[in-house]
C-alpha cells in the first residue's frame, strides 16, 4: 500500500516535561503557520515521547536535516516555517548552545549530551510516534515476540535472557533470567508477569519516559516473559501521577489487541496474553514488590516477609514475575540481537546499558542511556557537561532515599552494580541528582529521612519508630542543638534499621544518613561543635553576619534584602541590622564572595 | 483486524519506513530543492511538488527531499541539488517541473547526471 510522503517530518517532544513547558502551544502555532503557507501537505508533524533533553524543552527536532531546536516558543513557529521549512535556511538563534564554550550546534547527533549515549532501551525515544502502532512496527516491533512464540521454547527463551546477563533495572540488580526459570518451575496456574511502574524515588523519571516514548517495548516484553514462564496474564502498576504514560499504555493496550498482538492465539500460535493498566495511588512503599502485589489485590500496600518469593507464591498467592518497566524493555532486543550482543557491552557482571534521569545542578538535565561501567565523571561531566552557574561539585546522590551520596573522590567509579554499591551508594532504578556546593549534606540527609519517615508503612518497628528517632536526631543537628556523640548515635542505629527492618524499604532508608556521615562527617561535626553551616542552607546556624574581609562593598545584598534589614554605602562594607533581619536568607545568594555567614 | 502474522508485520514496517528511514538519515539520492525568495519567485514550489509526485508515485523509500535557500544565482533559478550517496553532489538549474520529472527518472532513479540541464557539481551548506 502506497502511503502518503512528506518531504519534512518535525519531531516534537511530548514527553511530561516538554509538554509542562508548552508543547501543545508551540504545536498548534506550527500546524497552523504550516497550512499558512500551504505546507501542511509535505510536512509532518509527529508527536514523540521524550527525547531525553529536557532541560531544552519545548525541543522539535526537523528531519531529514536532524536540525534540534530547544526551549521553543510559540513566536519563533512563524519564522521557523518560513526560513527553515519553505526556505531551508534553519535558524541559528533557536539552535542549542553549548554551556561551556558557549558554541551553537545544530545538529542533534552533534550535541555532546546525545553523542555520548548509546540507546538501546531509548533507541526510539523521540524517533516514533508513541500513540501509533505502525511507526514501532516499523522499528521491528513485535518481531521478537513473534520470533520467541514460533521459533523459541520456554527453555531457550529464559537460556537466551541468562546468557544475555540481564539483571533487574529496579535497583536490586536480580539475574532476570534466574528469576523467570524459578516462576517457570512452579506448576501452578494461573501465573502473573507484573510490571512495575510504580517510580517513586524523587528525581527520578527513566520509567515515566520510557512508558511514554516506547510503550509497546515494555508490552512485548512483558508478553515474551509470559510465553517464557507460561502466563496468560500481565499487570502495569503504574503511579496515578503518570497520567500520560497511563494514557499511552492504555492506548498501546487497545491498538495491541486489534492487531490481535494480545489477547488470544497469538500469531496464530494459540499463546493468549493480556495485559491491563492498574494506576498505583502514590505510596511509596508499594514499589517494593510485596507491597505492590498487595496493593494489586485490593489491600492496603504493606510488604511481606520473604521467603517465599514472588516467583513461588506473588499476586494472589500464584507464581509470578515482577520487573521493572525498563527490565522488559530490554526483553525484545535480546531475543532479537541475541545475548551476545546484549553482553557486549557492560562490565563483567553488569551487562548492557542503563538509563538514567540525570537532575539537580547540572547543566544538562535529562534522561541519558550509557553503557554500563562509564563513570560517574564521565556522566556528570561529559553528558552532564558540569556544574550550572560554575559552582563546584559536591556529591552525586544515587538511588534516591535508598541511595546514597557518591563524593568527588569517587567520581571515577565507574557505574555498575557493585563498585556503585562499594560507595555506599546503589545503582537504584537510575535516579541521578547533583549537588553542588550549596547543598548542605547533613540538611539533605534530613530531607531523604523526612522522606522515608513519610512513606514507612508502619509495619515493623525499626523502620517505624527508628526512623523517626533518626529524623528527631538529624533535626536536632540542623537546628543548633546538636551535641557530641549525636553521630555516633546516627551510625549505630542506623546499622540496626538496616540490619533489622522487614523489607527494601526499611533495609535501605537508613542509607542516605550512613553514606553522608561516611562521605561528608566533617559538615556533621561542623554542625554540631561549630555550629557552623558550610553551605549556609541550615538557617539557625547562620549568624547572618557580614564578614568584613570578604566584603566586595558591591552593595547587591541591600538590594536582594525584603525587609529592609542591611545597610551599604559605597566603599563600605554592608552590615546587617539584626532587629529588622527576618531570616529569609535572599542575601546569601545574592553575595558571589560568601561574605555573609 | 484480523490476526497479524509476520508477513503483516513486515508489510507494515515497509509501509511506514519511509518516514522512519527519513528520521534516521538511511537514504540513497536526496533532492534539495533551492527555495530562496527567488527560488520561490520562479517557482520551486512546483519542482518541488513534481519530486513529491514522483516519490509518492513510484513509493519510495530512500529518496529524501530537502529545502535550502539562495545559493547566489537567483538568475538561473528555480534549482535543486541532487545527491546520490557516495557522489559528488550536482546542481541544476533554470527548471520546470518538465525538466525536473526528466532530470528525477534519469539521474535520481537512474544515476546518469542529466548534462543539458546541469550547472556544475558541487553544494554549499547555510549553516
Amino acid at each position: 500500500m502506497a502511503t502518503k510522503v512528506f518531504r519534512s517530518h518535525i519531531l516534537m517532544c511530548a514527553g511530561t516535561a516538554c509538554v509542562s513547558c508548552g508543547t501543545f502551544k508551540v504545536r498548534k502555532r506550527l500546524e497552523q503557520e504550516l497550512k499558512n503557507r500551504g505546507l501542511d501537505e509535505e510536512v509532518k508533524v509527529v508527536i514523540t515521547g521524550c527525547n531525553g533533553f529536557c532541560a531544552e524543552g519545548p525541543i522539535m527536532v526537523v528531519y531529514p536535516e536532524g536540525i534540534f531546536y530547544g526551549k521553543l516558543k510559540p513566536e519563533d513557529m512563524p519564522l521557523v516555517v518560513e526560513e527553515h521549512i519553505l526556505k531551508g535556511r534553519p535558524v541559528p538563534r533557536l539552535f542549542y548552545k553549548e554551556p561551556v564554550k558557549k558554541e551553537v550546534i545544530p545538529r542533534m547527533k552533534d550535541i555532546p549530551f546525545f553523542g555520548l549515549q548509546v540507546l538501546r532501551v531509548l533507541r526510539n525515544r523521540g524517533l516514533i510516534d508513541p500513540e501509533n502502532i505502525d511507526e514501532y512496527i516499523a522499528k521491528d516491533g513485535y518481531v521478537a515476540l513473534n520470533q520467541a512464540l514460533t521459533q523459541m521454547t520456554s527453555e531457550q527463551i529464559i537460556t537466551e535472557v541468562k546468557e544475555s546477563g540481564l539483571r533487574g533495572r529496579g535497583g536490586a540488580g536480580f539475574p532476570t533470567g534466574e528469576k523467570w526459570e524459578e516462576a517457570r518451575k512452579y506448576k501452578r496456574f494461573p501465573k502473573y508477569v507484573i510490571c512495575n511502574g510504580d517510580e517513586g524515588d524523587p528525581g527520578a523519571f527513566m520509567d515515566r519516559s520510557i512508558l511514554e516514548a516506547d510503550p509497546h517495548a515494555v508490552l512485548e516484553g512483558m508478553a515474551i516473559c509470559a510465553k517464557a514462564i507460561g502466563s496468560n496474564e500481565g499487570y502495569l502498576y503504574v503511579r496515578a501521577e503518570y497520567p500520560l504514560a497511563i494514557k499511552r499504555l492504555n492506548q498501546a493496550i487497545d491498538q495491541a489487541r486489534s492487531y490481535g498482538l494480545l489477547g488470544k492465539d497469538i500469531f496464530g500460535t494459540g499463546f493468549e496474553f493480556d495485559a491491563y493498566v492498574y494506576p498505583g495511588a502514590g505510596a511509596f512503599v508499594c514499589g517494593e514488590s510485596t507491597a505492590l502485589m498487595f496493593s494489586l489485590e485490593g489491600k492496603r500496600g504493606m510488604p511481606r516477609a520473604k521467603p517465599p518469593r514472588s516467583a513461588e507464591a506473588g499476586l494472589w498467592g500464584m507464581p509470578t514475575v515482577l520487573n521493572n518497566v525498563e527490565t522488559f524493555a530490554n526483553v525484545p532486543q535480546i531475543i532479537l540481537n541475541g545475548a551476545k550482543w546484549f553482553n557486549s557491552l557492560g562490565t563483567e557482571k553488569s551487562k548492557g546499558t542503563k538509563v538514567f534521569s540525570l537532575a539537580g545542578a547540572v547543566n544538562n538535565i535529562g534522561l541519558v542511556e550509557v553503557p554500563m561501567g562509564i563513570t560517574l565523571r564521565s556522566i556528570v561531566y561529559d553528558i552532564g557537561e558540569g556544574i550550572k552557574g560554575g559552582k563546584k561539585f559536591k556529591a552525586a546522590q544515587l538511588g534516591g532515599p535508598s541511595g546514597g551520596f557518591v563524593p568527588e573522590n569517587l567520581l571515577d567509579t565507574p557505574v555498575d552494580y557493585e563498585s556503585l554499591e562499594a560507595t555506599g551508594a546503589i545503582m537504584g532504578s537510575g535516579g541521578i541528582v547533583i549537588c553542588d556546593e550549596s547543598t548542605c549534606m547533613v540538611d539533605s540527609a534530613r530531607f531523604f529521612t523526612n522522606f522515608c519517615v513519610d512513606e514507612s508503612c508502619g509495619k515493623c518497628v525499626p523502620c517505624r519508630i527508628g526512623l523517626t528517632v533518626m529524623l528527631h536526631k538529624l533535626e536536632d543537628i540542623v537546628s543548633a542543638k546538636g551535641q557530641e556523640g549525636d553521630v555516633e548515635f546516627l551510625e549505630g542505629l542506623g546499622r540496626h534499621i538496616l540490619r533489622l527492618s522487614h523489607c527494601g524499604l526499611g533495609q535501605s532508608a537508613p542509607n542516605p544518613i550512613l553514606s553522608t556521615l561516611r562521605h561528608f562527617r566533617h559538615e556533621y561535626d561542623e554542625h554540631i561543635r561549630e555550629k557552623h553551616c558550610r553551605a549556609l542552607v541550615c538557617t539557625p546556624l547562620i549568624r547572618f553576619e557580614v564578614i568584613e574581609e570578604k566584603c566586595k562593598m558591591c552593595g547587591l545584598c541591600m538590594k536582594a534584602c525584603p525587609s529592609n534589614a542591611i545597610t551599604w554605602e559605597k566603599k563600605q562594607p554592608a552590615k546587617i541590622n539584626k532587629e529588622l533581619c527576618t531570616k529569609c536568607k535572599s542575601c546569601i545568594p545574592a553575595c558571589k564572595f560568601w561574605a555573609i555567614e | 483486524m484480523a490476526k497479524l502474522s509476520l508477513e503483516d508485520l513486515k508489510k507494515i514496517k515497509e509501509s511506514v519506513q519511509a518516514g522512519v528511514t527519513l528520521r534516521e538519515g538511511g537514504y540513497r539520492a536526496k533532492v534539495n530543492i533551492h527555495m530562496g525568495t527567488c527560488g520561490i519567485a520562479s517557482g520551486a514550489r512546483k519542482i518541488m511538488a513534481a519530486v513529491m509526485e514522483e516519490i509518492e508515485k513510484r513509493d519510495l523509500k530512500d529518496v529524501i527531499v530537502t529545502t535550502s535557500g539562495c545559493a547566489g544565482l537567483c538568475s538561473r533559478e528555480p534549482m535543486i541539488t541532487i545527491e546520490l550517496l557516495g557522489a559528488a553532489p550536482v546542481k541544476y538549474m533554470d527548471l520546470t517541473p518538465e525538466k525536473m520529472k526528466e532530470i528525477f527518472a534519469q539521474h535520481v532513479l537512474g544515476g546518469k547526471v542529466v548534462e543539458s540541464y546541469a550547472l556544475a557539481v558541487g553544494s554549499e551548506t547555510t549553516f
